[in-house]
């Protein structure tokens, strides 16, 4: 355990070591302030229309973690792998699951201080708009937020895990991202055992079919639980597999 | 302390480390010699327990490398041969994270005394990416010292130095060595032959020789060979020095010097100089030339090459039953066909 959280340490330290943890704050911010402006501005000039968080949430926060998981995780493990600290790692005694699970932690910490500090934006609604905002459906769409980002950053972790080259593993990355939300569109407008896996496996079935309301259902919450454990146990067994070659 | 037995390793089909067998005391220093590619960083990172070995049994200090992996490498202390670190830490953050994955206790205090052990107090706060090569590699090894570690395996630890800090780093393995058992690994002879008690030859994966510099150098200088330069024209010595006993041979090399080879075990120098001086030769130097660890190695290899090449019929048949036992023995027999 030590050693997970002396790895998570080191990993959430190194993104601020990096120029990345800034430019990541300076464009979340920047979207997000603008965004912000551009519905209080169509508020104030409707007259009805109420400022929803929840539309600011996807429009910024998604894009940007859908980028911003693929870059802070393609180095994780393939830079530790190219340079050769992954032999140094490894060889103290540290085992390969405490490896993954502690850059795994490192980068959704940096992840969660990041959507921390998105709240100012509804504690600011809050003050504006009467009679303030439904706190308990946000925070449903926040668990959501951190569930779904806590899933995707594991699979960043296990495929930068599968490559030496940090390119080829934000690729791949960015192409698994996508295609966990793509994924049920297929079978959008059919059902039947097939498209009911799809969409199970979907992240935006789960996102918008019970967190994006207010409520937070187990199945989703088990769903995103156990994608990440899965990712992060495959991403051990791939450190492992140097053994069998 | 590290004991290996009948160690081997397969990449694949490609054998890299073949019935390996050897062992190393306490508080010895063990050099791993042979060309590139020879099964000297297979062998290091099996022993680290960084890949298993296909077959064999590896202790060190009574742990199995496969079976005990982590009480192995807290007593283990490695430099890879390409020194990785972190180039965005800092020296001192960098040993504490290191300190930490090998739960060392007091870190504070072991990282200072890492730091003054290996010379680079006046570096601890800088950035890892702003070092040159040498305090680089020093960096390297406190990283390996910083658990205080029974063992310490070092792959390279001079290569790509210059002499000044080759000689730096020499120094510090041989203090090290003073407490620790040192297995390195190196192709430089000189250096082997500088800081290790003992010598292990290896080529192809497997051992060739096994043996301290001095003996290993002892059993390959049947003959002795002697310089001589003479004040004037030396072709009048030639023939009293064929005259002498036991001489084999005696040439001219192109800087105007004797050379003389001769047998047996009573050294010819006396005997020479008092045959020149007894022909009114003016002597300006008579030396002795011992032959190096390189000669003796390249001798090793070369022989074994030749055996090699002589026998390549039981080669083929080995190297068959190796392919059989992977269920691959037709595809193995074609290709020594």
């Amino acid at each position: 355990m030590r050693n997970i959280w002396t790895i998570a340490e080191k990993e959430f330290k190194s993104i601020f070591h990096n120029a990345i943890a800034y430019v990541f704050g300076v464009v979340m911010f920047l979207s997000l302030g603008i965004y912000f402006m551009i519905l209080l501005q169509y508020g104030m000039q409707t007259q009805t229309y109420v400022p929803d968080m929840r539309v600011l949430l996807d429009w910024v926060l998604f894009p940007i973690f859908f980028f911003g998981v693929p870059v802070l995780t393609m180095r994780s493990i393939s830079d530790e792998n190219r340079t050769g600290t992954l032999e140094l790692i490894l060889t103290a005694p540290v085992r390969d699951a405490e490896l993954i699970i502690g850059k795994w932690l490192g980068i959704f910490l940096f992840f969660l201080c990041s959507l921390a500090l998105t709240l100012l934006y509804p504690i600011l609604l809050n003050f504006l708009v009467e009679p303030g905002i439904d706190f308990s459906a946000l925070s449903a769409v926040y668990i959501g937020l951190i569930l779904a980002v806590g899933a995707m950053t594991a699979v960043g972790v296990l495929i930068s895990a599968l490559f030496k080259n940090p390119i080829a593993s934000l690729l791949a990355s960015l192409g698994a991202i996508l295609l966990m939300w793509i994924i049920a569109s297929p079978a959008s407008n059919t059902t039947g055992f097939l498209s009911d896996l799809l969409k199970y496996l979907s992240l935006p079935e789960h996102y918008y079919g019970s967190f994006y309301y207010g409520s937070v259902s187990l199945s989703s919450v088990i769903f995103f639980i156990s994608l990440t454990v899965f990712a992060l146990f495959l991403g051990a067994r791939v450190i492992e597999s140097r053994r069998w070659k | 302390m590290i004991k290996v037995e009948n160690l081997t390793k397969y990449y694949g089909q490609n054998c890299a480390v073949k019935e390996l067998t050897f062992h190393a005391e306490k508080g010895e220093v063990l050099g791993f010699l042979g060309p590139n590619g020879a099964g000297k960083t297979t062998t290091m990172r099996i022993l680290t327990g960084y890949i298993p070995p296909t077959s064999g049994k590896v202790t060190i200090g009574g742990y199995d490398v496969i079976d005990q992996s982590l009480e192995v490498r807290r007593i283990v202390g490695y430099l890879p041969e390409s020194v990785p670190l972190y180039p965005d830490m800092r020296v001192n953050e960098y040993l504490r994270y290191m300190g930490k994955l090998h739960q060392v206790d007091r870190l504070d205090e072991r990282v200072a005394e890492v730091i003054e052990k290996v010379n680079i107090a006046d570096r601890a706060h800088s950035f890892i990416s702003k070092l040159s090569k040498g305090m680089r590699q020093r960096v390297g090894l406190a990283q390996a010292l910083i658990h205080d570690p029974e063992v310490l395996i070092l792959d390279e630890p001079t290569i790509g130095l210059d002499p000044a800090q080759i000689i730096e780093v020499r120094k510090l393995i041989e203090e090290i060595g003073k407490e620790k058992t040192v297995l390195l690994s190196t192709h430089i002879l000189s250096e082997a032959q500088q800081i290790c008690d003992r010598v292990l030859i290896i080529n192809r994966g497997q051992l060739v020789a096994e043996d301290t510099p001095e003996a290993l150098q002892k059993r390959l200088t049947g003959t002795q060979k002697v310089t001589v330069h003479l004040a004037g024209d030396p072709t009048p010595a030639i023939e009293i020095l064929r005259g002498l006993a036991n001489v084999l041979r005696v040439e001219i090399n192109d800087q105007n010097r004797i050379v003389l080879e001769s047998s047996g075990e009573t050294d010819i120098r006396p005997k020479v100089i008092a045959s020149l001086t007894a022909a009114n030769l003016e002597i300006l130097e008579v030396y002795a030339e011992t032959a190096s660890l390189e000669e003796i190695f390249l001798q090793l290899v070369q022989e074994e090459e030749t055996e090699r090449q002589a026998q390549p019929e039981l080669e083929g048949a080995l190297q068959a039953e190796a392919h059989s036992s992977k269920e691959q023995s037709e595809q193995g027999g074609e290709n020594h066909a």
